[in-house]
């Protein structure tokens, strides 16, 4: 059983049922939502989990492209693709400045400069006249990709959207894997061993905040172009929270685990009011009809027993067990 | 092979949790979409579904031999929560038609969405003149109240009686801005001057230094471009502070529930406009009765205009025999209206154009049961309240 | 009078107004130093703490009949037993382990606690009266002062001086500063450094729902309120310095002083402005303005 050929198959499935989806009666628009959190937690995990920075303030990646991706598809009336460019382009220079300035300071200091950056710019969003204050940027229109193909239709949308998620996916997986990759992970693991022999830890930190800010920035804009709207809970840090509970409960520094974490926390907060009734019409428990009230609290709960029990979250803890028992030398 | 399993397990579950029921359009589906648990909670709420439901059973459960169904969410004041949800219920739920809540912000997002996707739109709730007026669509009904009623009703009479030098305290979204706005033009028309604003953020905790700045001004009015429960809150600390020693107070939005929370105390002699009041006529009373014995509270203009537009809105798809947005709108626009919330037509641009009134608050003296708390100090005619056609943006009234 | 265009007693008046926040800043930011000062744990829950202390003082008004001077001495006792409850049963396991754990760890907590009270109360403001003995206000000439807000100054300045004086001052504070700098030594000579830690947390978490009594009849209780709190909270401890009493203290009041002039000139920004400050003063001063760089 080699862990090397599992990931391959996994991904090939997982592909392969996504392709399939709308076909087997999901909601493409509800789908392409959750790619787009994956996409924004993938980004996240690059930092968090192979760099060891932890950003407060990624919302601000997010949000922040979203509504550059906005107003340009709706004001200036781009089309889809340079929408998109705009977009991450805007988070990737947000996230040279933010990260220029925060990459200074270690550890909490670190993190909390991201926080202040990113509530500055909350307020900016909130104080701008383009953004639309409490009412956000709506009636973004799909446009013609390229100028020829309709992105109206939910479907058509959904494979241009699949196609640029795994793309985007795929430079992800390519970073990791590559000699850049490793110097981040050896920064994670110990930075003055790295700087003792001779890399520039500064420049690789920057590098990897602005690469996973342009991606952030891209799942934004792209959520934009899908839904039709950026709103200020997209640069709000509770945004940022939610994407750090979806990579806590994933899987820190596994490439899987970002998927699994936002898949979990989106359907989460969509979908509880029906799994309660689900449960209650099982067990005839009236309680569980108010779970769909209580998404906080469910959200809560998994944080908390994450943190305590789980704390390689869901895809960290299975390679774990895979991995010791290779190691404990079970045959198969 | 246990994680691709597990993956694939997950995804298939997605799939399953994500997949919609079969879309038969059999059944009449209403959507309602309104602030459940904040601060417009009690204004329309939960209460205002049971006062559609109150209508669907009312009507007989049925119209063109399908049985009527309504479905509730809970926007939280977020109009992508609202904008999204009402996508879902039409591409997934066969929705028919959507009823909007409070909120502009919502509102006028939701509306956008109704017009693209082809569903009749209801709007009791929200305020912003903009639903008619530059973001009119010929789906959307605006049904109860407008900021321009609000302004032309309130401003006025407000401008009348020597009130000239305003400074307006606006939640900071669509419906403040739309209301303090529309206030400004009535009272500058009128020779009166507005000496400035301070924008406070929705469902603000803490009203103190904004009321602070609005008593330096030293303006002679204090307009509350605000709603519910920022509106009970500003009141509140108005009182605290004693505001109410150098300015006087107008309530641009009041509604029966903020004078129930805050108390005859707090809001004698508060004039305001509104589009209904519990206890005008026998009409008015008889279903406020019915109301009262289901919630224990008296319906808000809002709740009753639920009922009267569900009402409306079955009879007209009865007699355009469909459900059909456009055909709906084209029957709905044509028929006279006239039940206990008031009488009219709807207009070219979505309006409906019905009486409004101005009331004062009593004193607690002058109160004689519990929500005994209005008096009528001028009935305002639906033609002189609501925006005309010169005034109109809107391409839909021309 | 003018100043830079605002008229004096606009500008008194709500750097009087912003003393009063910056007293519940103060006592708030103090027991998240406390904690963080002698626990090394980010305690994101404080916000909930100062919620739940709100929220019980309703509910003993509302359920119990009880008022609010019985519930400044027990709130913090009732959420203080909470925090011991939750420094036993969640954090003693993750203090090993990286900040990101114990930040997580109370994040989650925050939500937890949030997500009940909401699901039982919803979203909007519980009203809550003044207690009897500090209705009115004061004319002060350039404004009205609600008598309660002076009180709020008054004891959240008590509280927040004797704090301090007992951690620094007290053999009691040498105690718990020696337990955390090597808790190994002061084991050695008998003190229970275990125990020590789960009371100073219960005591950061009774400070928390003191302020929240304090702030039932000021702002709008409600299941949220501690959330936007909280991360000015955190921006006030960092600027001040992590583990320092007295700087928490002087950062909070400052701080709410600063927020009332912005709200003079440019109301908008008067929320935004303690994250501008953070982010210059950690360029400049790493550690905070009275922080010791560890």
């Amino acid at each position: 059983m080699n862990l090397k050929n599992l990931a391959p198959i996994g991904y090939g499935l997982l592909l392969l049922a996504l392709i399939a989806a709308p076909f087997l009666g999901a909601y493409p628009v509800f789908v392409m939502k959750l790619m787009c959190f994956a996409l924004f937690a993938s980004a996240f995990n690059l930092l968090l989990g192979f760099t060891g920075l932890l950003s407060f303030g990624h919302a601000a990646f997010l949000g922040g492209a979203a509504y550059v991706a906005g107003h340009a598809i709706k004001v200036w009336g781009l089309t889809p693709e340079i929408g998109l460019l705009l977009g991450t382009a805007g988070g990737a220079l947000l996230g040279l400045l933010f990260g220029w300035l925060a990459i200074r300071r270690q550890g909490i200091y670190f993190s909390m400069i991201t926080l202040a950056l990113a509530q500055m710019l909350f307020f900016a969003c909130l104080q701008a006249p383009f953004t639309g204050g409490e009412d956000g940027l709506q009636g973004v229109p799909r446009g013609k990709l390229f100028g020829i193909i309709s992105l109206q239709s939910d479907l058509v949308m959904y494979y241009v959207a699949l196609v640029i998620v795994v793309l985007a996916f795929l430079v992800i997986v390519r970073t990791i894997h590559s000699p850049f990759g490793q110097v981040l992970k050896g920064i994670k693991e110990n930075e003055p061993r790295a700087i003792s022999l001779g890399y520039d830890t500064h420049r690789f930190k920057l590098l990897a905040f602005v690469l996973s800010a342009a991606l952030a920035g891209l799942a934004g804009s792209l959520k934009t172009l899908v839904l039709g709207f950026a709103t200020l809970s997209d640069v709000h840090w509770t945004a940022s929270g939610q994407v750090i509970l979806m990579t806590l409960v994933g899987g820190l520094g596994t490439l899987s685990g970002p998927l699994i974490g936002s898949a979990v926390v989106v359907m989460l907060e969509n979908k509880i009011g029906e799994f309660g009734n689900l449960l209650a019409a099982l067990t005839s428990v009236e309680w569980f009809k108010t779970l769909g009230e209580s998404v906080t609290m469910v959200t809560g709960l998994i944080f908390v027993i994450c943190v305590l029990l789980f704390r390689r979250g869901i895809m960290g803890e299975i390679i774990a067990w895979l991995a010791s028992r290779r190691a404990s030398g079970s045959r198969h | 092979m246990k994680n691709q399993l597990k993956v694939l397990a997950l995804m298939l579950g997605a799939a399953g949790l994500a997949t919609s029921a079969a879309h038969a359009q059999d059944k009449v589906k209403i959507g309602f979409i309104t602030d459940m648990s904040s601060l417009y909670a009690d204004v329309e709420g939960k209460n205002g579904a049971l006062a559609i439901q109150m209508a669907i059973d009312d009507f007989g459960g049925k119209v063109l031999g399908m049985p009527i169904e309504l479905m509730s969410a809970d926007h939280q004041n977020k109009a992508d929560i609202a904008a999204s949800k009402a996508r879902e219920w039409i591409d997934t739920q066969g929705l028919t038609m959507i009823f909007g809540g409070t909120n502009s912000g919502t509102a006028l997002a939701t509306a956008k969405v109704a017009s693209e996707k082809k569903r009749v739109y209801i709007n009791n709730g929200a305020a912003s003149s903009a639903l008619t007026n530059e973001q009119c669509s010929p789906y959307t009904v605006h049904y109860a109240y407008d900021t321009v009623a609000l302004a032309k009703g309130t401003g006025s009479a407000i401008v009348d009686t020597g009130g000239k030098s305003w400074y307006f305290l606006t939640a900071d979204y669509a419906f403040g801005h739309a209301l303090e706005a529309d206030t400004t033009t009535v009272v500058k028309a009128k020779g009166g001057n507005v000496v400035g604003a301070v924008r406070h953020p929705l469902n603000a905790s803490d009203f103190s230094s904004f009321l602070l700045q609005a008593q330096n001004s030293k303006a002679q009015i204090l307009g509350l471009a605000n709603a519910g429960g920022d509106t009970i809150n500003a009141i509140k600390a108005a009182k605290e502070f004693g505001i109410g020693k150098t300015m006087k107070l107008a309530g641009l939005l009041i509604f029966i529930s903020d004078v129930h929370s805050l108390g005859l105390r707090n809001t004698e002699g508060l004039q305001f406009t509104t589009s209904w009041y519990w206890d005008l006529n026998d009409e008015t009373r008889k279903f406020s009765a019915r109301f009262f014995e289901k919630t224990k509270r008296m319906p808000t203009e809002i709740q009753a205009a639920d009922y009267s537009a569900t009402m409306n809105y079955l009879k007209a798809v009865e007699a355009a025999k469909s459900i059909d947005a456009d055909k709906v709108m084209t029957t709905w626009r044509g028929m006279k209206m006239n039940d206990f919330f008031g009488s009219g037509q709807l207009r070219a641009d979505g309006r409906y154009v019905h009486d409004m009134y101005l009331m004062e608050v009593k004193k607690p003296s002058e109160s004689t049961k519990p929500w005994d708390y209005y008096k009528l100090v001028k009935k305002l005619p639906g033609d002189t309240v609501f925006t005309t056609k010169a005034e109109s943006k809107c391409p839909l009234w021309k | 009078m003018e100043i830079f265009g605002v008229s004096l007693p606009g500008l008194l008046s709500q750097l009087l107004l912003g003393l009063v926040n910056g007293s519940f800043y103060a006592i708030l930011s103090l027991g998240l130093a406390v904690i963080f000062g002698l626990l090394n744990v980010i305690n994101f829950a404080h916000g909930a703490l100062f919620m739940t202390g709100a929220l019980i003082t309703w509910m003993a008004m509302n359920y119990l009949g009880l008022g609010y001077w019985w519930m400044l001495l027990l709130a913090p006792l009732v959420v203080g037993v909470f925090g011991v409850v939750i420094e036993r049963l969640l954090l003693r396991w993750i203090y090993k382990l990286d900040h990101l754990y114990g930040l997580l760890l109370t994040l989650g907590l925050t939500l937890l606690i949030e997500g009940v009270f909401r699901s039982i109360y919803g979203v909007s403001g519980l009203g809550y009266d003044t207690p009897e003995l500090l209705e009115g206000a004061t004319n002060l000439g350039f404004m009205i002062l609600p008598n309660y807000r002076a009180w709020v100054v008054v004891a959240s300045v008590v509280v927040c001086l004797a704090t301090w004086y007992v951690i620094e001052k007290t053999k009691l504070g040498a105690y718990l500063r020696a337990g955390t700098e090597n808790p190994r030594l002061v084991e050695a000579f008998g003190i229970n450094v275990p125990v020590m830690v789960t009371l100073t947390y219960a005591f950061g978490a009774a400070l928390a729902a003191f302020a929240g009594v304090l702030a039932a009849p000021v702002y709008q209780v409600t299941p949220l309120m501690g959330q936007n709190l909280i991360i000015v909270v955190f921006a006030v401890v960092v600027i001040g310095g992590m583990g320092s009493i007295m700087g928490s203290i002087l950062t909070g009041l400052g701080l709410g002083v600063i927020e009332g002039f912005t709200k003079v000139f440019y109301p908008e920004a008067s929320s935004t402005v303690v994250f501008v400050i953070m982010v210059i003063v950690l360029l400049i001063r790493p550690a905070g303005l009275f922080g010791k760089e560890k």
